[in-house]
């Protein structure tokens, strides 16, 4: 017996030679077949999945862009829900490839948590929401109020700020999931619910009767949200970055999913370029030269995108505002694909 | 020296490699290196793959501000505390809701395991059913009820629920008046430590009576007096006042007195009705491990009904309750770490939580929390073997 264990164990040493971080994503991922994609338990518009388990949002279509881009199959991803204290590990040990999970980008995320942020999918803001009975005008009113909090975010951080610049007084209550935040602030447990001002609207529309509710005016923070990837691989950093400019070129140059096909026999030398009629872009980030059309004809373009999940006709009802192209007098821009 | 040659002579073939004992030691030397080998490869691989994804490590942060509040503490705390206090704020809470579920759970679970056994009919019934109830629920779904469900039932701040005139319930807590105490004050704590002081001497001057004399003394009644007669006649002649700081409504809550937060209550209750389950079962199977015979024996001694229970058969029931109830402590202790579901801020939520979350510092941090709870673990073990070697019976 004890023969047989020093055996197994000898083995079990011998085969263990050391094991190397995630060098080349995008290899693994090609070999796996899929992209492994963190997100949120669900916030609606920007990841959730409905009664068959089918992931949608803003940030669902982020990762279907890159599997369109890889695999020409929008369809290729998994998704692993992630609560916002397990994101980073889960990203940093290889369990998933991408993190796209209303993450916002600071800088000690970027320089400590050996993750690189690969663009801003959403510029967001902290904001507070409230019970209309309760006759709250201004976050500046909010003196002595239960805050219901979601563990280990910016949003942590920020109230804290916010409360003590202001000198006022509150109780952070403190859950580590969403779900159990949002339900104690319905249950009456906090006077203010307070998270990414995005976020508050799309909880907003999941409660009994939402016009009991309103969002404070005050914006108190920058929440850049974007999706990240394990630093040291700039290949698959690359795709990460370029797969966003390519959803945002997309919306600048007029392409959509409806008229890629057609735009295909285009004379304009960016489309012709971002299509991969003209010159090949594709290869030298390890994709083939027609990655683009892929995006754009699996997932559609960044505007697209916006509309169908968060827009003014979607139930979260969020305007393009400071998301709107740079053309258009938001602040989302891309470097040319040239 | 030649009497072992003497003895290893007989096998004279025997090769060395076949000598039952050097090979045991070779063995045992192999198996050794290999967990050895194992433990440093563990620990190089992740030093090295740490440094590969460009992380930060180290135990620096402890001394960084953290950045974030913490809504019930019991040292000052705020968001310019570094992160060591933080720390602090969590083994603290930790140690609280641990300490009052341990005592609770305990007073409650001997009741319940006498109740189990008692000879009426109904009562040993709803002991049963209570105990088998929640004994086989999950506990993180009891604090999910315990908070969930009793919190969405509570009144609002504005309707709360007002009892004995200062106490009020809502669902933001229970706030309790709490006493504010005079510089006098400490006459009263003197002449309560007198008492105690003259109960316990009066208990071994009537053990010592007992035992020359048989000749019983009312030791309790007399003990009580005493402690409730001698503070009230201080309190009288000295004129202490005590006031109460009774919680007043304010903005969005009550200010003022003691505030419990429902997180609180609802992990301590939840603590206590879960464990106190496990204890009364341990309690029965303590005394029914006593034979029956014991307590006849003791009744043809003429040994009366108390004192049967508490000289027969409780010290021997105790060598059996003591091992399997340090282990419900150890339980309890640990399973405070399911707070973090429902907003308590205790360690594994404030430092396993949020300071891992705003550090990065999985590994360390990680580490440090599975420190305390072995550190928390090894002491109370320690505590409840020292107790078990003194109730423990003398085998003769």
């Amino acid at each position: 017996m004890q023969k047989k264990l020093v055996t197994i164990a000898l083995a079990a040493t011998l085969s263990l030679t050391a094991t190397a971080a995630y060098a080349d994503t995008l290899a693994d991922v090609k070999a796996k077949g899929y992209v492994q994609c963190g997100v949120t338990g669900g916030v609606a518009g920007f990841s959730a999945p409905d009664a068959d388990n089918n992931w949608s949002g803003l940030e669902v279509d982020y990762c279907r862009a890159v599997a369109a881009a890889i695999f020409n199959d929008a369809d290729a991803v998994r998704y692993t829900p992630l609560t916002s204290t397990e994101r980073f590990a889960a990203l940093s040990s290889g369990e998933i490839d991408i993190l796209s999970r209303t993450t916002t980008w600071t800088m000690s995320r970027d320089t400590t948590l050996g993750i690189n942020f690969a663009g801003t999918m959403f510029y967001d803001g902290q904001g507070f929401m409230v019970r209309k009975a309760d006759g709250i005008d201004s976050a500046l009113d909010l003196s002595g109020a239960a805050v219901c909090i979601e563990s280990g975010t910016t949003t942590e951080l920020n109230a804290a700020d916010f409360f003590a610049a202001n000198g006022l007084e509150y109780d952070p209550i403190v859950f580590v999931d969403q779900d159990e935040v949002v339900k104690a602030f319905e249950d009456g447990r906090c006077d203010v619910y307070t998270t990414d001002s995005s976020a508050l609207a799309s909880e907003r529309t999941k409660f009994a009767v939402p016009d009991d509710y309103k969002i404070l005016p005050e914006i108190i923070s920058k929440e850049p949200l974007g999706p990240s990837v394990r630093q040291g691989d700039d290949t698959w950093f690359n795709i990460a970055r370029w797969v966003y400019f390519a959803l945002l070129n997309a919306e600048e140059l007029g392409i959509t999913q409806a008229n890629v096909d057609e735009m295909l026999g285009s004379d304009n030398p960016s489309i012709k370029r971002i299509l991969g009629v003209e010159g090949d872009f594709g290869t030298p980030l390890g994709l083939d030269k027609s990655w683009a059309y892929n995006i754009i004809k699996h997932v559609g373009n960044y505007g697209e995108i916006y509309e169908r999940h968060v827009g003014p006709n979607t139930p979260i009802g969020l305007d393009r505002g400071i998301n709107a192209l740079w053309t258009q007098g938001g602040i989302q821009y891309a470097p040319p694909i040239r | 020296m030649a009497a072992q040659d003497s003895e290893r002579a007989p096998a004279p073939q025997t090769s060395f490699f076949n000598d039952p004992v050097i090979r045991g030691r070779i063995y045992q030397l192999i198996v050794a290196l290999v967990v050895l080998v194992f433990f440093w490869f563990i620990a190089q691989n992740t030093a090295e793959n740490l440094a590969r994804q460009n992380k930060t490590t180290g135990f620096d942060f402890f001394f960084a501000t953290s950045g974030f509040d913490i809504f019930f503490t019991l040292i000052p705390y705020s968001r310019a505390s570094e992160y060591w206090q933080a720390f602090v704020v969590g083994l603290l809470n930790t140690l609280l809701v641990s300490l009052l579920g341990i005592i609770f759970a305990t007073i409650w679970g001997f009741i319940l395991g006498i109740a189990r056994l008692s000879s009426n009919w109904i009562i040993s019934r709803l002991a049963v059913v209570y105990i088998e109830t929640l004994r086989n629920i999950p506990l993180l779904l009891q604090l999910f009820f315990w908070y969930f469900a009793v919190l969405k039932a509570m009144p609002s701040v504005k309707q709360s629920f007002i009892f004995f005139g200062e106490f009020a319930l809502n669902n933001r807590g229970l706030n309790i008046p709490r006493p504010v105490f005079d510089d006098k004050f400490f006459l009263v704590v003197i002449a309560i430590v007198v008492a105690i002081a003259g109960g316990i001497v009066l208990a071994k001057w009537a053990r010592k009576r007992l035992e020359a004399t048989g000749q019983r003394f009312p030791t309790l009644i007399t003990s009580l007096a005493v402690l409730i007669v001698l503070p009230a006649i201080v309190w009288l002649i000295s004129g202490t006042n005590v006031g109460l700081d009774v919680p007043k409504l304010a903005g969005f809550n009550f200010k003022g007195g003691i505030s419990l937060p429902p997180e609180f209550v609802a992990l301590l209750v939840g603590l206590i009705l879960y464990t106190s389950t496990f204890i009364a079962e341990i309690v029965r199977s303590g005394i029914q491990a006593v034979s029956h015979g014991q307590t006849e024996a003791a009744a043809a001694l003429g040994l009366k009904e108390g004192d049967r229970l508490r000289l027969v058969v409780i010290p021997q029931a105790m060598r059996v309750i003591i091992p399997p109830l340090t282990s419900q402590y150890l339980n309890l202790t640990k399973n405070s770490s399911l707070a973090a579901a429902i907003g308590y801020p205790e360690l594994v939520s404030v430092f396993m939580g949020t300071t891992l979350n705003q550090t990065g510092r999985a590994i360390e941090v990680v580490f440090v929390t599975m420190m305390v709870y072995l550190t928390l673990s090894l002491l109370t073990s320690a505590f409840m073997n020292w107790y078990n070697a003194r109730v423990a019976l003398v085998e003769r």
